[in-house]
């Protein structure tokens, strides 16, 4: 890409979103209907409702939830997944019992486990974002160890390479790719499980303030939450993309020489 | 199949091994909730013996009104997945089509898909309350986006060189589509509904949990609130349930569906 291409790139790229935020303008700026305020408001609204107490109070929470309850699936995920992945009798014993966990739908988890640690309090919302992520990022994990090419495995024993270094450098590496798409799918989960844990008990959090806006009837206030949230969830998965583009740029030049591009 | 190709590897196992395993595992992890609370280990006011959840299970069977949410359930997902297949579908054949309108519209679908569509519900709620249309809007949202991106991946899959073959046979647009497009997106389009499918009734649930849409996920709410605890894990087995059904049926049609085209992929 040359620098002469950047601004047709960037015109491409930000055009449509350009012009849909225009319309939108320009569409609601008389609007007096009660669900959809003016977009002025909206936008002059933000700053507003968003000040440095309910971000600190309600944002910065919800996202240290998340990011408690999704990094433990990674890690539980990755664990349970590369031990049953590696074991076929494992396998074969756990498989119809995953099969109906990960069936189950993540947000029935939340009144179960209010049962156990009530709707308030961290406990609950981080362990019910952690048993909602965990599924796809274990099962994937599973399919990756197993797809692992079995002369990799070989080379790596004939060089006598230990079980730390196989474990790490063989299969993770080796099922990495998988464990990414399984570790994104689990990203919008989270934040799916973020909100909805919010939504139950009249506490703090992001989930909270959009549901007590929308309760007092504050309708631009409430816009903007739905906008944050929509931020979020396309800052996070932008985030994702950076992590992966990095750690599986080996992955991309394989398939690339695969294909002979 | 992937089952078929680990034996072929590791040597033949007995046809009856895998199942009888899995069956073991089960029963493993029902002795073990059966096992928790009656060694008080867990409160049984929280996770009751399975035989109690089994028993509130079988009393749930006899109600008309499980039967009846069950439906409800049921009828949302179907038609919200419909919906979702058919605007995905074509707004992903067309926008896949055109170059142009695939390249500009690329940023925009990258953005609105991302938003969790948690992120409707106020508006939902603020506009259809808890009637069934809430639960349409948001089971649409979340699974027209599985959809429509595994079509734009499809129809960026087609080989130039058929495509342009049909073009110097002067085949119409429509033709194209039918012939050309349609066969190389297939498998695409049945991943996006096999993704699409588990999507909807996640958000179908969802939407019935938290804004009491009439359906399944309304009657845990109520169960769960009013302390009939046994209950409530009875309704979340059966919620696991269908989950299991919709996974499996989804992939009973990707097999069928799709059953030209392994055989044509295998030997590639």
């Amino acid at each position: 890409m040359n620098i002469s291409e950047l601004p047709r790139r960037a015109l491409v790229a930000l055009g449509l979103p350009a012009v849909l935020i225009v319309l939108w303008w320009f569409l609601s700026a008389n609007s007096t209907s009660f669900f959809w305020p003016p977009l002025s408001s909206i936008v002059e609204a933000f700053p507003r409702t968003w000040t440095a107490d309910p971000i600190l109070h309600d944002v910065l929470p919800s996202l240290a939830r998340l990011a408690a309850g999704y990094l433990t699936a990674l890690v539980a995920g990755v664990a349970a997944g590369t031990a049953i992945g590696s074991s076929r009798t494992l396998r074969a014993l756990t498989e119809p019992a995953l099969e109906f966990l990960r069936a189950v739908p993540p947000p029935v988890l939340i009144p179960v486990i209010a049962l156990f640690a009530g709707y308030t309090g961290w406990t609950a919302k981080v362990i019910a974002i952690a048993l909602g992520c965990v599924w796809p990022i274990l099962l994937n994990t599973v399919e990756g160890v197993r797809s692992l090419d079995e002369v990799l495995r070989d080379t790596a024993r004939s060089y006598r390479f230990g079980r730390a270094a196989t474990l790490w450098h063989v299969v993770l590496r080796g099922s990495s790719p998988l464990i990414a798409t399984g570790a994104r799918q689990a990203l919008s989960i989270g934040v799916i499980l973020m909100v909805i844990s919010e939504l139950f008990g009249a506490n703090r959090g992001l989930g909270a303030a959009i549901v007590q806006f929308q309760r007092g009837f504050a309708i631009p206030q409430m816009w903007t939450g739905i906008v944050l949230l929509g931020l979020l969830g396309v800052t996070l998965s932008g985030l994702f993309r950076l992590v992966e583009h990095r750690h599986l740029a080996w992955y991309r030049g394989l398939r690339q020489a695969e294909r002979g591009v | 199949m992937t089952t078929a190709t680990a034996t072929a590897l590791t040597g033949p196992a007995p046809r009856w091994r895998q199942p009888a395993l899995g069956v073991l595992g089960l029963a493993l992890v029902v002795a073990v909730v059966e096992a928790l609370p009656r060694l008080g280990i867990v409160d049984d006011r929280f996770l009751p013996p399975f035989s109690t959840m089994a028993r509130a299970l079988a009393e749930q069977l006899t109600v008309a009104e499980f039967w009846t949410a069950l439906g409800q359930t049921l009828r949302g997902w179907a038609l919200g997945l419909a919906v979702a297949m058919i605007a995905g579908i074509a707004a992903g054949v067309v926008i896949g089509s055109v170059p142009a309108l695939r390249a500009v519209t690329a940023s925009t679908i990258e953005f609105l898909r991302p938003i969790p569509s948690v992120a409707l519900i106020p508006l939902v709620v603020l506009i259809y309350g808890s009637r069934p249309q809430s639960a349409l809007v948001l089971v649409v949202y979340a699974a027209f986006w599985q959809v429509l991106v595994q079509v734009l991946y499809g129809v960026a899959d087609v080989d130039p060189v058929i495509r342009d073959t049909a073009r110097s046979y002067r085949f119409s647009r429509w033709a194209v589509v039918r012939t050309v497009v349609w066969p190389t997106a297939m498998p695409y389009v049945v991943t996006g509904f096999r993704l699409a499918a588990a999507v909807a009734l996640i958000l179908e649930i969802t939407a019935e949990l938290i804004i009491g849409v009439p359906g399944l996920g309304r009657a845990i709410g109520v169960a769960q609130s009013s302390g009939a605890v046994a209950q409530t894990y009875a309704l979340v087995i059966v919620v696991g349930l269908v989950g299991v059904a919709v996974n499996a049926s989804a992939r009973a049609v990707e097999r069928r569906a799709l059953r030209w085209h392994t055989s044509v992929r295998r030997d590639l």
